[in-house]
């Protein structure tokens, strides 16, 4: 149920363009309105969630110490996961980024022996495929930078050099594309088929991953199968990009208003969904600072005071039995 | 009375990780008895003007609530939204990948998936979704969001007492999501409701008007202490004369009152004692502020601080030097991330350094406070101590990490550096359950009370069964840690899953081995126990 709203959503997205493409001819809509407003929701709502993000203060220093801390000098410390400056702030927050480094620690708790053992394997299927999605997805990205720019640079033909360095099928078979299908669809499965995932799940997490299944499965499509005008979505994507926009003569194929529409919907739904991780991980203070707070005092810009209990008044409440019990007072 | 708690092998056999039918959000809460404690005393709350003072009890249907409940939470979230951007990012980013779900103490010894640490999280961000976003106030539960209705409030209530704010899922999650951080948000809420539990709200009453959880007076201090000189006496044949509240001190030293009540908390501060006056120090304990601990913070942000604030004032007020903090978890963390920033700063105090090795505690440099396991290993590794390690041979160690001192603080080595000088025989238990990856003894933030064995023993149960596995491996028959909550606690744990393992603070052992100027010889640890080749030299 709650993945099937979303696998419902998005094949109505589909038929929706297939619709407004195929029989209502809006390919302007499809391909030059929709996408510009796409990208400034996209733009604008980052921009809003991160600034709210970062107008709530971080009041207290709380980073979550995974090693040693400085300490003694002959006691070695941990200076990535356990930062006391900068330094070690940026490697750290550079492994979380590049290589999900918490999520590498991933243990799968078992009970053994009937449940009179647990026991803590490694488990490291959701990291890797973690970094299979992203990476794929942002080499995906990268590569389709080739239709928005007039010559392509040699890094650009680098890159789509060593994605399809198997040298298979015709157009050559980038390996990123089947990577990204491949971790799409584990993602997608581990919340069907573990029950502790599917427990947790909501429609906001199947939605996204349908969204960019939807994707992968159009471009795919469109590189593989059923070829679009290739001459014309170079045409289109430039014009896009030169604020020129114009919907090319002779059309270029159903196909691509679907996959364009897809990640139109991912790119407008991005700023109002979990997605903003991206954006987040950043952010983190459990990440992101230094565990320096007994060194350097960390400022809480709304500390305020507050009523305490006096020395004085504690001395009154227990003048006669201190004195009797030899403690020194201030008043006799 | 407190509900029957099963034996542990049917206990653990019980834990059934099999989600219910019913999705969370249409399962409602039951509250089982033994699972949670008693409400806060209307006298508790009234000691420092909590609102909505008044007895109550989670068993009744009737929570005696104010009127506009909701609109009190609902203000007070977005009160809270305002202030700590960790709520804020944590509300909005969590992909639900469930890395942190296997990795709560809870969960794992309970199968309770409202105990998973995304899922205890999401009891509260359905309620900011609705609230505080477009998308969750239009699409309603396909959005995930939910309304405030009682039922949550309970709900909240149950689970936010059901965590204890450890921070291991915090380690695991790839953005670095802590769900302690909500579960304080969520005790906040609750606390402005007066939804307290009455074994926070004792002894933050007693600490706010005596200085200590226990409500120890002055007199009782020195006389708890008195009890200890004369242990050490008859064991060492030395009379030590610690001070109280003397001005002009170098040192104040600060420990949780816990070891100054129970065993086997009281043979470790037995062991600060004898290592103090050993070496000389120039030191004094006080009974204004005679809590290290803080069950404030597991109020309120501002309750803390206000308990917090007895360290300064005092160490002002007696003219010291700096400070030393005793074994304590909780302790660590809010002296670590939280002090210097509350109440600080603390510019009439000097830079920490050694009156006996001359080190200078440069990590400590703002909050001029060092943690005692630092201060004892830099004076173990100065060779400045005379150390008999084989009169700790009749124990087999293990060392557990506090949460708040690991994950907090990451005071790693330290403690392990004192245990390997004092004990010939010490044993890690397995990687996984150690250091930034240990295990909550299962009752820490206030959650140690009788009412709720049930929750504890299910809670302590990954620890215990790391321990279990050292002693059936090493033969291990001490469990050392540095935390007065985890002596009273993991004794209990250990009686109940890993029976014939004792819990003992790292002082302790220091005491034991520790060989005092002009001392008669000795011939039982401080628990009156034999020593190795002393048996029946009684
Ligand atoms: S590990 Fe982090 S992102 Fe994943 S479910 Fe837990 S809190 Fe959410
Ligand atoms: S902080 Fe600890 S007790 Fe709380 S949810 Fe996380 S792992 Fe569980």
């Amino acid at each position: 149920m709650r993945a099937l709203v979303p696998l419902i959503a998005v094949i109505a997205l589909v038929l929706l363009v297939f619709a407004g493409v195929q029989t209502a001819n809006m390919q302007f809509l499809f391909g030059v309105v929709i996408p510009y407003a796409a990208i400034a929701i996209f733009i604008a709502g980052f921009v809003l969630r991160v600034l709210k993000w970062g107008s709530a203060p971080v009041p207290f220093r709380i980073p979550t110490t995974c090693g040693q801390q400085k300490s003694l000098p002959w006691i070695k410390q941990n200076k990535v996961e356990n930062p006391s400056g900068t330094l070690g702030v940026i490697v750290r927050m550079a492994l979380e980024v590049l290589v999900f480094r918490s999520l590498f620690r991933n243990l799968k708790s078992e009970s053994r022996d009937g449940g009179q053992k647990v026991t803590y394997g490694s488990e490291k299927l959701l990291w890797l495929a973690g970094l299979a999605f992203h990476w794929s997805f942002l080499i995906i990205f990268v590569r389709h930078f080739r239709f928005f720019m007039q010559d392509v640079p040699s890094v650009l033909k680098m890159v789509e050099g060593m994605d399809s360095f198997l040298q298979m099928g015709v157009p050559l078979f980038y390996m990123t594309d089947a990577v990204l299908l491949g971790a799409v669809t584990y993602l997608l499965f581990r919340r069907f088929y573990l029950p502790q995932i599917k427990y947790i799940s909501l429609a906001a997490d199947y939605f996204p991953l349908f969204l960019i299944l939807g994707i992968g499965i159009s471009g795919v499509l469109m590189r593989y199968i059923y070829k679009v005008h290739i001459v014309g979505v170079k045409q289109l994507a430039m014009g896009l990009v030169t604020l020129n926009p114009a919907i090319p003569e002779g059309g270029i194929g159903v196909v691509f208003y679907i996959h364009l529409f897809l990640i139109c919907a991912l790119l407008a739904y991005f700023p109002f969904s979990k997605l903003m991780h991206m954006g987040g991980v950043f952010l983190s203070p459990t990440r992101n600072l230094s565990n320096n707070s007994r060194e350097k005092r960390h400022i809480n810009p709304w500390n305020y005071p507050v009523h305490v209990h006096t020395y004085e008044e504690y001395e009154n409440d227990f003048r006669d039995k201190m004195k009797a019990a030899g403690i020194p007072v201030e008043k006799e | 009375m407190a509900a029957k708690l099963p034996k542990p092998d049917e206990l653990a056999a019980g834990i059934d990780f099999r989600p219910p039918k019913t999705g969370w959000m249409d399962t409602p809460v039951e509250l089982k008895e033994g699972m949670f404690c008693w409400g806060a005393k209307e006298k508790n709350l009234k000691a420092v003007s909590f609102p909505n003072a008044r007895d109550w009890s989670p068993k009744e249907k009737d929570w005696k609530l104010p009127e506009n409940w909701q609109r009190i939470v609902l203000e007070g979230m977005a009160d809270r939204l305002q202030k700590y951007r960790s709520f804020k990012l944590f509300m909005d980013i969590c992909v639900r990948c469930g890395a942190c779900a296997d990795k709560c103490h809870f969960f794992i010894g309970s199968g309770d998936p409202k105990n998973m640490p995304v899922l205890r999280a999401e009891l509260m961000r359905s309620i900011y979704r609705r609230e505080f976003t477009k998308a969750g106030r239009i699409m309603g539960s396909i959005a995930g969001a939910r309304e405030l209705t009682l039922d949550v409030l309970k709900e909240w209530w149950y689970y936010f007492y059901q965590c204890t704010e450890c921070r291991r899922c915090s380690v695991f999650c790839p953005y670095g999501i802590d769900t302690a951080e909500i579960t304080m948000m969520g005790r906040e809420l609750t606390n402005l409701l007066g939804l307290n539990i009455d074994w926070i709200a004792g002894p933050v009453a007693n600490c706010y008007m005596k200085g200590n959880h226990l409500g120890l007076e002055p007199h009782t201090i020195t006389s708890s202490v008195e009890f200890f000189l004369d242990d050490i006496e008859t064991l060492t044949g030395i009379r030590i004369k610690p001070t109280f509240n003397r001005k002009g001190a170098e040192i104040l030293f600060v420990t949780p009152s816990g070891d100054l009540f129970a065993d086997p908390g009281t043979y470790t501060a037995m062991g600060y004692l004898m290592l103090f006056h050993e070496l000389g120090l120039d030191y004094t304990w006080s009974t204004y502020a005679s809590e290290g601990g803080n069950f404030g913070f597991f109020t309120s942000n501002e309750m803390a601080k206000r308990l917090n604030s007895k360290i300064y004032a005092e160490a002002k007020r007696l003219g010291v030097k700096w400070i030393i903090g005793g074994e304590c978890g909780h302790m660590w963390r809010v002296l670590t991330q939280y002090m210097d920033t509350w109440n600080g700063p603390a510019d009439f105090l000097e830079v920490p350094k050694s009156p006996i090795t001359g080190t200078v505690f440069d990590n400590s440099k703002s909050t001029k406070m060092v943690h005692i396991a630092e201060f004892t290993a830099d004076i173990i590794k100065h060779g400045k101590l005379k150390l008999d390690p084989a009169r700790n041979d009749h124990l087999v160690v293990t060392y557990h990490d506090s949460c708040n001192t690991s994950r907090g603080m990451g005071l790693l080595e330290e403690p392990r550096h004192i245990i390997k000088s004092v004990c010939n025989n010490f044993h890690e238990m397995p990687d996984n359950t150690i250091r930034e990856y240990t295990f909550c003894c299962g009752s820490g933030t206030g959650l140690n009370a009788s009412e709720n064995t049930e929750l504890r023993m299910k809670g302590g149960y990954p620890r215990a069964n790391a321990v279990k596995y050292v002693r059936d491996k090493h033969g291990v028959n001490m469990l050392a840690n540095i935390c007065a909550i985890d002596r009273a606690t993991l004794t209990a744990s250990m009686d109940y899953w890993v029976p014939g393992v004792k819990v003992t603070g790292v002082h302790e052992l220091v005491g034991n081995a520790l060989v005092m100027k002009g001392e008669k010889e000795r011939t039982t640890d401080m628990r009156a126990e034999p020593l190795p080749g002393k048996e029946g030299n009684e």
